[in-house]
Formats: structure tokens, sequence, C-alpha cells
């Protein structure tokens, strides 16, 4: 008798995957008309791309839920899971996924790990200039820069970003979803500035603007900046 | 003990080559002893603008690999005995210089001279970091416009992450050397002024070199500047940057366009 031999070895790995978060609104007819438009001016906008639906803000019955799924798939639309449902009202068609959840009971479940979860929402200061190609990365929390940040230099913060400098870079303000985040800076010739995914290049800020003391803040989709003279 | 100065700027033609070998010279004349480190494997160029190019033997590759001795390498100035060129290959790649063995070359060099001077090449690959890495303090060179100044401050980024001195966590001292300065062009906006170059870059002010026609012709001729013609605008400046680099203390002026032949030129159309 032959002996059998596994042909394949099975490997598995934990990883973490950027995708698009979809937050839909109600009515949601009202909401799949805006989608229509969107899809009518760019095709292409969900094509290829693994799109995760976010409903923790709306109360849905499990028919309207389901409908939803429907109509998305329909415009082509892969769901790649939902966040913020009823898991009863998922019905195993979607995978229900839970951010950070996991993680956090992981941690309390190992007593060796200090619950450092508090302490981690820090601000991030940095007491020197930020050169043409350094990135600073700070998901959680502000960071402050005593001085200016370069041409090619870029800083991403999950909260509000402070420079106590000439801003030339690039700046991403409430990268973790966070549209409260501001923008603060000692005069204004940055290449990019954004908060919460909402962005503006040079060539949008006005002049009035360029070389000025600012602050930043999100206005509904838009990015107000005043100066701070 | 030697002092490790490395010549850096990310950008290549900014006169990197040129400045290591005015200021290599001017130091010698004083009396010091220099060995001037060409890091441009593949591209060298040093050789060249100190003279020396018919006399290299044996190169730092040569050295690193162990085919020859350091002494065998040194190739000492006709004009200045206590100046002295290692050569880069210009056969080999970058690859064929090593950490070890660039660390090697250094500390053995340290005890019998008292300046090393590393000529870096262009770029932040292999050849820059590695003549960087080893550097007690670094010689930034920019030029007055927006790219040579953003490389710049990208090496000084560099610079104060990948050294041996940023590793230990000690301070790298940096100073900028700003050259081709054209304070006509300068005083017309299309140059960037001494203060811009410096409000973006924070570090201290070594000297500044004029755009000169000098330069151009001692690099042909095989002489560093501050050889050939020593009473030249360009050679007073390298010579007061390396006065200013053994620490005396010599009033730094911004060249101004006020007396200049075309000033004074179009001055007198004016009036």
């Amino acid at each position: 008798m032959p002996t059998s031999r596994p042909t394949t070895s099975f490997k598995f790995r934990g990883g973490s995957f950027h995708a698009l978060v979809v937050k839909p609104e109600t009515p949601i007819n009202a909401w799949l008309a805006d989608v229509d438009t969107l899809l009518s001016r760019s095709p292409g906008f969900f094509a290829g791309k693994s799109v995760v639906i976010d409903v923790s803000d709306l109360s849905l019955t499990k028919e309207t839920f389901l409908g939803l799924l429907d109509e998305l798939s329909k415009r082509e639309i892969r769901i790649l899971g939902v966040e913020g449902a009823n898991p009863s009202c998922v019905d195993g068609r979607v995978p229900f996924l839970a951010r950070g959840q996991t993680d956090k009971s992981e941690m309390s479940a190992a007593p060796a790990m200090p619950s450092s979860a508090s302490a981690s929402v820090s601000s991030l200061l940095i007491d020197a200039p930020v050169r043409s190609g350094q990135l600073i990365v700070h998901p959680e929390g502000d960071v402050t820069i005593v001085g200016s940040v370069a041409s090619g230099a870029e800083i991403i913060a999950g909260g509000s970003i402070h420079v106590y400098g000439t801003l030339r870079g690039r700046v991403l303000a409430g990268a973790d979803g966070n549209d409260r985040a501001r923008i603060f800076c000692r005069r204004l010739e940055a290449e990019l500035m954004a908060i919460d995914g909402h962005y503006i290049v040079a060539d949008q800020i006005e002049p009035h603007l360029r070389k000025a003391p600012i602050q930043a803040w999100l206005e509904g989709d838009a990015l107000e900046i005043i100066t701070m003279d | 003990m030697a002092h490790v100065l490395v010549v850096t700027s990310g950008k290549g033609g900014v006169g990197k080559t040129t400045s290591a070998a005015a200021l290599g010279a001017a130091l010698a004349r004083g009396g010091e002893r220099v060995v001037v480190i060409d890091f441009d494997v593949g591209l060298r160029n040093l050789d060249l603008v100190m003279g020396a190019e018919r006399r290299v033997v044996y190169d730092l590759i040569h050295v690193i690999q162990g085919t020859a001795k350091l002494s065998q390498a040194l190739i000492r100035d006709k004009r200045i005995d206590t100046l002295f060129l290692l050569a880069a290959s210009q056969t080999r790649d970058k690859d064929s210089l090593t950490d070890d063995g660039v660390e090697r070359v250094i500390r053995e060099l340290r005890p019998s001279f008292d300046w090393v001077i590393c000529d870096s090449p262009a770029g932040i690959e292999r050849g820059a970091s590695l003549a960087m890495r080893h550097a007690d303090f670094a010689l930034v060179v920019a030029n007055p416009e927006v790219s040579s100044v953003r490389d710049s401050d990208r090496i000084i980024g560099l610079l104060d992450s990948t050294t041996e001195k940023a590793k230990n966590g000690e301070p790298m001292e940096k100073y900028l050397l700003l050259t081709r300065y054209d304070p006509v062009r300068a005083g017309r906006g299309e140059m960037l002024c001494v203060d811009d170059v410096l409000d973006i870059l924070c570090i201290p002010l070594l000297g500044i070199i004029p755009e000169s026609k000098e330069v151009l012709n001692a690099s042909n001729t095989g002489t560093p500047v501050t050889l050939s013609n020593p009473t030249s605008a360009p050679a007073r400046a390298y010579n007061d940057a390396a006065r200013r680099l053994k620490g005396e203390l010599v009033p730094l002026v911004v060249p101004s366009d006020k007396n200049t032949l075309l000033n004074k030129l179009f001055g007198r159309r004016a009036a």
C-alpha cells in the first residue's frame, strides 16, 4: 500500500492590508444614487479595489442590509467585509470585521504586556528640522516639530500636526480617520496637506496664504485654511 | 590625530571635488599634513583636478583588497610636500568599497595626518554612504539653487542617521559651503540668496565661493585654485574657509553686487 504523503504544505501568516472603507448613509436609495453619479463620472472607481463597508453609524434591518449588499454587487463593487453590522444581519454572506477588538482581547489575555493602550495615544515631539527624504509616521496622537519640514519630507500623524517653522514638505494629519485633526505651521510652503484623507496640493493653496502662519482643519469634505496673524 | 572631513552634497556637479582639492591644498600650504581620498570609484576625477593623473599606480580599492599597502598608494603632491592623494579606481565600481576596508584605511591614516578629506561621489548610494560613515564632521557643498539645496537637505538627514557618529548617539557637526555664488544673479532674484539657503538647511556657513572662471581654469590645468591663482576671489574664499576649519575666526562677508564691473557699467548708463 503506498503511503500517502502531503503534497502541499499549508502555510499561513497574519497580515494587515489597505482597503477602501465605504460608509453608506441613510436613506440608502439616495446614497446609492450618489454612488451611481460617482460611477458615471469615473466608472473604474471601485475596479480591482477591496472594499469594506462600514455601517456602524446606521441601524439597518437585515432586509435593508442584504438589499444593500445586492445593490453593491450589481454595481460590481466587491465587498471584502463589513464593519459595525449586527452579526445576525450579516447572515454569513460577507466576513464580519471587528476593528482592533481582537488585538485588545489578546493584549488583556497576556498579563506580561502592560496595558499601554492609553499611554500610546501620546504626542511625538521632534526637536530638529525634518530633512528631505525623512518620513515620520505617528499613527496615534499629535506630532510637534520644533523646526522646519523640508521639501521632500513627509509627516503622517493620527492626530494634529504642529510645525514651529516653515512647512515645505507633505503633512497628513488625522491619518487614522480623525476628521477633527488640524494642521498648524508658522509659515506655509507645503507641497501637500491632508486631513483624514482630504488633501490639497501646493497649486490649490491660495496665494495670500502662502508663506503665512496658518491653521487648517476639515469643514465637511473641504480643507479650510486661515492665517493666524 | 587627524580630523576626518567628508565633502558631500547629494547632487552632482556642485563642486565637491573642486572644493576638496582647493581646501586640501589651502590647509597643506599652511603646513598641515593633508590627505584627500577620492571615493568616486568608477568615475574618478580628483586625480585630474589635483594634477596627479599620470602618477596613479595603486588606488583606494587596491588598499582595501590588500593588493597594495597604504604607503604605496598615497601620491605626494609635486607642489606641496604635505599634501597627499589617495585615488579611486576607474575600472571597478562602488561595490568594491567595503565598510571594513574603508574603516581600516581611515584608521590607518588618522595617526599620520592632520586632515583626512573624503571626497564623496554624488548620490546617496554606497559610495556616498561609505565616504560619510567614518567622518568626524561634514562639509555640505551646495549651489544657490533649489534642487541642489533640497539634495543637500537629504544628505544632512543621512549624516544625522547613517554615520558611525550618529549611530553612537553623538552629534555630527556639519558646515555649509555655498559654491558658484553669483551676487549679480542673486541680487536679481535668479538664484537663491544666502539667507534663503541657510533658512532651509539650518547649518552653520563655512564659506561662500563666488562663481568664477578661475575655478574652471584651475580644474582644467590640474591645479587647485588656491595654488593656481591664490589672489583670485574664489581662492581667497577657499583660504578663508580653510582657516575657519582650523578654528580661526575669519569674518564672513556675503559677496554683494555693489562693486562688480557689470553693475558699474549699468550704473553709469542709468545715470
